[in-house]
């Protein structure tokens, strides 16, 4: 069948260009968080993570750091998870610069900061499909942003377990946002549904 | 000391006394036990969905709860446990993200634990212990020593069912 690549079939070509994708959705997400932020932001090469379930859940550095994780549903030609996840000091860090506080203010996990995240996610991942969407001619967009506070294996397993039904693998597009010298801001996660890597693919003439 | 073994999500393993069964940050999916009362041989499954019959494909049978358990127990006896004398213990199922509406989907957390419970009850081993549901995170231990299962969270605490 045209059109259906499945994580199995994927080459190191199709590789490259989802790096691509990674690359021109996040520098968009990057300047729109620049802005936000009034403070330069850079990102990290992106990464594109294909590994199996067992992986997964140390992709943060560990199953049971304790990290804000926001997610949006995405919507249109294409369909998937996209996952914004923030250790706790950079989730303070960005809701205090956004609150116009000090940086080092403890962080109080009231309505104002939970919605201050979610608008977070809104932006980055409005800016990020809204590159991907004028890149490929497909239209796409994100769901109502939604916020946990947990373990970053319990967080990750959400998208991952979109991928369980269908696959054996998971892949995810990663890219860092980084703040100040080497502050990580926080990783995002494109997470397509596995129909949807073709129909990128196939966007952009390459499948 | 005795030895711990990690089991990864999507993942089985089974093991002889002295040993501890781990698996770390359980969200929706559940972490499924088993434990030989006499020989002390115990097991732990890490589901992520509750049926095989709903993936297009898929070789790895500690995936869902169906095949996961009945993989797991194939697996205890394997080891010379008896069937009578296991019991099983669950954690997990929890729904991470407050999603609204009625999006069956994002229920699976629930289905998981409802899958798994159903599996154990045809399979008549008694479920001794249960921690699921909720929206939080757990990382469970299994103790082949008294079948103790540890549950640890983020916010509420430590527990042993």
């Amino acid at each position: 069948m045209a059109n259906v690549i499945g994580i199995k079939d994927i080459n190191s070509f199709h590789l490259d260009v989802l790096k691509e994708i990674g690359n021109i959705g996040a520098g968009n997400a990057a300047t729109a968080l620049a802005k936000m932020l009034d403070k330069r932001i850079d990102m990290k090469v992106p990464q594109i993570r294909v590994m199996k379930f067992s992986e997964v859940s140390d992709v943060l550095g560990g199953a049971e750091i304790e990290v804000v994780g926001i997610l949006l549903g995405v919507q249109g030609d294409i369909t998937g998870k996209i996952l914004f996840v923030l250790d706790m000091r950079s989730a303070t860090i960005l809701v205090n610069i956004l609150m116009g506080k000090n940086v080092d203010e403890e962080l109080v996990f009231d309505d104002i900061t939970r919605s201050a995240l979610q608008e977070v996610g809104n932006i980055l991942a409005g800016s990020y499909l809204s590159a991907l969407s004028n890149l490929t001619n497909l239209r796409i967009m994100a769901d109502v942003p939604y916020l946990a506070i947990d373990m970053a294996g319990a967080i990750l397993s959400v998208p991952a377990i979109e991928f369980g039904k269908n696959s054996d693998m998971v892949l995810y597009i990663e890219n860092e946002f980084i703040y100040g010298t080497d502050s990580v801001i926080g990783d995002f996660f494109l997470v397509p549904d596995e129909i949807s890597y073709g129909r990128l693919l196939s966007a952009l003439g390459v499948a | 000391m005795a030895e711990i073994i990690r089991v990864g999500m999507a993942d089985l393993k089974v093991a002889n006394h002295p040993a501890i069964l781990t698996t770390l940050g359980l969200g929706s999916c559940v972490g499924i036990t088993l434990y030989d009362k006499k020989k002390k041989i115990i097991g732990m499954v890490h589901i992520m969905l509750p049926n095989s019959r709903i993936a297009t494909a898929s070789s790895n049978k500690a995936k869902f709860a169906d095949t996961g358990i009945m993989e797991l127990l194939e697996q205890m006896l394997a080891l010379g446990a008896n069937k009578k004398d296991l019991v099983a213990k669950m954690a997990g199922g929890a729904q991470m993200f407050a999603f609204e509406g009625t999006n069956e989907s994002m229920k699976i957390g629930q289905r998981n634990s409802e899958a798994a419970k159903m599996i154990l009850q045809n399979l008549g081993i008694p479920l001794v212990g249960e921690d699921t549901g909720g929206s939080h995170g757990r990382t469970i231990e299994l103790h082949s020593e008294d079948g103790r299962l540890m549950v640890k969270t983020i916010g509420y605490g430590i527990k042993y069912i």
